[in-house]
């Protein structure tokens, strides 16, 4: 590493406290002549990253980490033993991890260390293995594919940002150089899976001349996350909002000032199979809502929709599996599909473009749109898209024909960058060939080691296990000969999986199993843009903490990069106000705001509750099924309390440390009793990098009622 | 009501004079095996449940707890039972039993009920309630071990669980088993049942639970729903599970004893009338005349209930 990156009093270099981000710049590789990274596989350099990553982690000693998080030094070891002893040849293990880790500002990098965890053990690439997120919805997975953040296009490329003006000025800042030499860098393909792509969006628009649309898209000029989008709200510079699927009013922090928000807009449309909160912020519930309406002029449109039993599509599981699903039953009364929906409203604002023209109405008039019917596309024709056609005759390097002009294309490696392909999602391509929708084969016969291929169809390439070259050594030996995955024949990787890897470079070859990173190895250091709050992960507290000093001794307590409105300072408590800690989660019985709508589901938890710990419930005089109050600096709600002794009273930093669990499930609309929006009481502030907010901690008072 | 495709070998407040049918006696003994271990409380049983048996319960109240709906009742045949356990070295469990009628080879519901027909115990082992026979007097409830059957405030009828008996008799599992995302819920004959037991609790006896066990109590002949316990050295622990269940005394001493005596006398009061009228004639008075004997009808109406047996 640099000499010029350093890590002190909680901070990395490049700090500038006055904007809370960083200068990135020092948080790279020492580079030599060629401008490759200077490595050093004695690893004796005292500027290694593993050398590095040893000092900055020296500081966790057992008891510090137990100081800090109240867990006692002997769980502690007993879990970094049972895991490091999953570092033998033979064992793996793998870390499921769901919204317990990423609900922090800080979730991120949470993440990132149990990720760095698995490299450190060899646990990555084994079958078994690695780091799998339990996805809080069905979909996110998808979601996060197509690229529905607001600083992401499809397949994990970025929007461009305001200063890539060109494309060349984007080419340059995205595709990335070999850190290394001999390694695959995929991403050196950016270019084939970008013009792809735009040729999707523009279809005969998209010319090299001018630049295949490119100045067409969207160019950021700051993050447009939720939390970000309802400050502008609040700002009174949103003037309408769609909600499509989506329960704003229960599903964001600050429920109270998500209801202001609301109410500053022109008008709002909502699109859900379900009457939720959102649609009826106006409304007054009592104490569960308490508004005035006559005071609230935004004009409400509820667009009744289809739920996901009711259309065709896929839904991709955590495991990156596109598994196609069928109509199980028609939409109630007049509610569409979403695509319907979007077709309409989309042919509609089209056809007022083309009559009154506008500020900038070609990316709307240039947009391809040609399904059968313009207003209704379906999921079938959305999904071969997504997957995408050859526009002209595909050869390969011989010349010969490949896939014909028209056909819909086998793989990504097909891609072109001169125009002749065309695929919004490059991730998908091989989903939906020539030879049929691959998402609805239902084939589970086992091709080893649990591995059924012909079972729907995972992105990329089939692949099932990614990174499973590292399954193996250099010499290409599995690690566990009991447990091989991929073989290489003499000629050829093959096996019970898709090799990731070139299937021609033999063992030894010097190519590294992180074929998608320039330098071919797993990363333990996050270096120039990845992550916003540092290269190596470091332990912040909450925004609303009880802890007035950190057992490590540095000055920065907070995540010093997580972004923090001006106005959302005084709606943070202190611990002398709210000297408890609370959490949010979800029960089994429900699922977020939705399933409450469900009678059967409501009489399985029909009323509202938080769990107090016994400790704390015996200090205030709470029993179980009384009615307790639960407040922040931002709102109350009032709950019957569960007495529990699974939340525990904490010994953290030498003071008791009292924990309330509030399941975030009711509301004032559905099936169950209502209830106050748990949300009313979480603070506006999210994760450093992905803006998730901070649902998992944050101070409470609690009191009986 | 019965299922014609399946024998009855118990009928209540029913004498064994009448052969009941027993057309298959190749049926074997079914049992469900819930094993408390792999349980995680989701309640997916309770709504399959619901929806199989298109039981509607009251959107109810939260009482401080987990459980929900807070009891059984005539609309929840089954519910999740969470019961915190701390135990001397400060380790917390968190024991789920999921809680329904056990299905007991002695079933005391059937033996104290006084409704001809109205509790079956099929050849399978199910016990089944015959809502339409039912007269609500709530007997069942005195004579259950487990506290299960409830009276609907509703129909005054009572109702429980009934293993899916419609769903067995055509050879599927219980919806409960089917729906279970843990596989802590089995289905099938008895004998699997209790070597799938075996083979579980082996397994959790070497992960250190000792006291690891099946349920299936003698006190009661068995049940058709059996529990694989980690603590099965104390089956209270599971939200008063009854360590020995037995019938009441009240209900044995009634129907065991009470009853025959009830009926001998009966018979002997007759018997007495008999003789007297052949020995001694009618008793006649000068202003009335001789009374008729007893008529077969009175005779018929009674028996049933003065000397029925339940087995």
């Amino acid at each position: 590493m640099r000499e010029d990156f350093s890590f002190h009093e909680g901070l990395f270099s490049g700090y500038d406290a006055e904007k809370r981000s960083y200068d990135k710049s020092s948080w790279a590789y020492e580079r030599d002549a060629q401008g490759y990274a200077v490595v050093d596989p004695t690893l004796q350099n005292p500027r290694c990253v593993i050398n590095l990553l040893r000092q900055h982690a020296a500081r966790y000693t057992p008891e510090v980490v137990a100081q800090l998080t109240g867990t006692p030094e002997k769980d502690f070891l007993h879990v970094c033993e049972t895991l490091a002893a999953t570092s033998a040849p033979d064992l793996t293990s793998t870390i499921l991890f769901a919204l317990g880790w990423t609900h922090h500002t800080n979730g991120t990098q949470i993440i990132r260390t149990a990720a760095m965890i698995q490299l450190l053990l060899g646990n990555v690439g084994m079958a078994g293995g690695g780091l799998n997120a339990l996805r809080g919805h069905s979909n996110i997975q998808g979601y996060t594919d197509l690229g529905l953040l607001s600083l992401r296009l499809p397949g994990y490329m970025n929007l461009p940002k305001d200063s890539q003006q060109t494309l060349e000025s984007y080419m340059q800042a995205v595709v990335p150089h070999a850190d290394e030499p001999g390694q695959v860098n995929y991403w050196h393909n950016t270019p084939k899976f970008f013009v792809s792509l735009m040729k999707t969006l523009w279809g005969e628009h998209a010319t090299p001349t001018n630049n295949w649309g490119y100045d067409w898209l969207p160019k950021w000029d700051r993050s447009y996350d939720m939390l970000a989008y309802f400050e502008m709200m609040h700002q009174g510079k949103v003037n309408g909002y769609i909600a499509q699927g989506f329960n704003p009013l229960a599903a964001m922090p600050d429920k109270n000032r998500i209801r202001e928000s609301l109410s500053k807009l022109r008008f709002l449309v909502t699109m859900d199979p379900l009457d939720t909160e959102t649609s009826n912020f106006w409304q007054n519930e009592g104490t569960y809502n308490d508004v005035k309406p006559e005071d609230i002029q935004t004009e409400v449109f509820r667009l009744p929709a289809s739920c996901f039993a009711e259309e065709n599509g896929s839904i991709v599981n955590s495991a990156r599996w596109l598994q196609w699903h069928f109509e199980g039953a028609k939409p109630p009364g007049d509610a569409w599909n979403d695509g319907h929906i979007i077709g309409t409203i989309f042919t509609k604002l089209r056809a007022l473009y083309a009559k009154e023209g506008g500020a900038y109405p070609e990316p709307v008039l240039n947009m391809q749109w040609n399904y059968r019917a313009p207003e209704d596309p379906t999921p079938e024709e959305v999904a071969k898209e997504a997957n995408g056609y050859a526009l002209a005759d595909i050869t390969d390097d011989k010349g010969k024909v490949v896939v014909r002009r028209g056909e819909l294309l086998p793989d990504f490696a097909v891609m072109k960058d001169d125009g002749s392909t065309a695929s919004f999602c490059w991730i998908f391509a091989g989903s939906w060939t020539q030879a049929g929708n691959q998402m609805a084969r239902r084939d589970n016969t086992d091709t080893g080691l649990g591995t059924t291929p012909g079972w729907a169809w995972a992105w990329p390439a089939n692949r099932r296990i990614l990174y499973n070259r590292a399954s193996l050594d250099v010499q290409g030996r599995p690690w566990d000969p009991k447990r091989q995955i991929i073989a290489w024949d003499g000629e050829r990787w093959g096996g019970a999986d898709v090799p990731d890897y070139p299937l021609t470079s033999p063992p030894n070859s010097g190519v590294g199993p992180y074929i998608m990173h320039s330098e071919g190895v797993g990363l333990l250091f996050a270096g120039g843009d990845k992550l916003v709050d540092g290269p190596f992960p470091e332990h912040y507290e909450p925004t609303e903490t009880p802890v007035l000093s950190s057992a490590l001794g540095k000055t920065a307590l907070r995540n010093p990069a997580a972004r923090f409105y001006a106005d959302e300072k005084p709606r943070m408590g202190n611990p002398t106000e709210y000297p408890y800690v609370a959490t949010t989660y979800s029960i089994t019985e429900l699922f977020r705001h939705w399933t409450k709508h469900s009678r059967i589901n409501a009489i399985m938890q029909p009323e509202q509750f938080v769990e107090i710990g016994d400790k704390l419930a015996g200090k205030l005089g709470i029993n179980a099924g009384d009615m307790v109050r639960v407040s922040s600096h931002r709102g109350y709600i009032e709950a019957k309390a569960v007495v529990t002794k699974r939340l525990k009273r904490l010994s953290v930093m030498g003071k008791d440390l009292d924990q309330v669990g509030v399941p975030c499930h009711w509301g004032f609309k559905g099936a169950a009793r209502k209830g106050y929006l748990a949300n009313t009481l979480t603070p506006g502030i999210g994760d450093a990098n992905s803006q998730t907010p901070e649902f998992k901690a944050f101070l409470v008072n609690v009191e009986k009622v | 009501m019965g299922m014609q495709s399946q024998d009855i070998i118990r009928r209540s407040a029913t004498n064994g004079l009448t052969p009941l049918p027993q057309a298959r006696s190749h049926e074997q003994e079914v049992a469900k095996l819930i094993d408390v271990s792999l349980c995680t409380g989701c309640k997916g049983c309770q709504v399959a449940c619901s929806e199989w048996n298109d039981l509607r319960d009251e959107i109810g109240h939260n009482v401080g707890v987990y459980d929900n709906p807070a009891n059984l009742t005539a609309e929840t045949w089954t519910v999740i039972r969470f019961d915190e356990r701390e135990d001397e070295a400060g380790k917390l469990e968190w024991l789920l039993r999921k809680e329904g009628c056990m299905h007991c080879a002695e079933p005391g519901c059937l033996k104290a009920c006084p409704s001809p027909g109205a509790i079956l115990q099929f050849a399978n082992g199910i016990v089944d309630f015959q809502s339409e026979q039912c007269i609500g007097c709530g007997y069942c409830i005195a004579g259950c071990p487990f506290d299960i059957p409830r009276i609907s405030q509703k129909d005054n009828h009572a109702y429980k669980c009934t293993l899916c008996s419609d769903r067995v008799a055509v050879g599927q599992e219980p919806a409960c088993v089917k729906t279970c995302p843990t596989g802590a819920i089995s289905f099938g004959s008895k004998a699997e049942m209790k070597d799938l037991a075996a083979t579980r609790v082996q397994e959790l006896q070497s992960r250190g639970h000792e006291g690891a066990g099946l349920y299936d109590p003698a006190g009661v002949g068995g049940t058709h729903v059996m529990y694989v316990l980690t603590h099965a050295d104390q089956p209270s622990l599971y939200h008063r599970l009854p360590d020995n269940p037995q019938i009441s005394p009240v209900v044995r001493g009634w129907k065991e004893w009470l009853k025959p005596v009830g009926a001998l006398g009966f018979i002997a009061t007759l018997a007495g009338a008999f003789v007297h009228y052949m020995g001694v004639g009618a008793n006649t008075t000068d202003e009335t005349p001789p009374p008729e004997p007893k008529s077969k009808q009175d005779n018929a109406e009674h028996d049933p209930n003065e000397n029925g047996r339940d087995a």
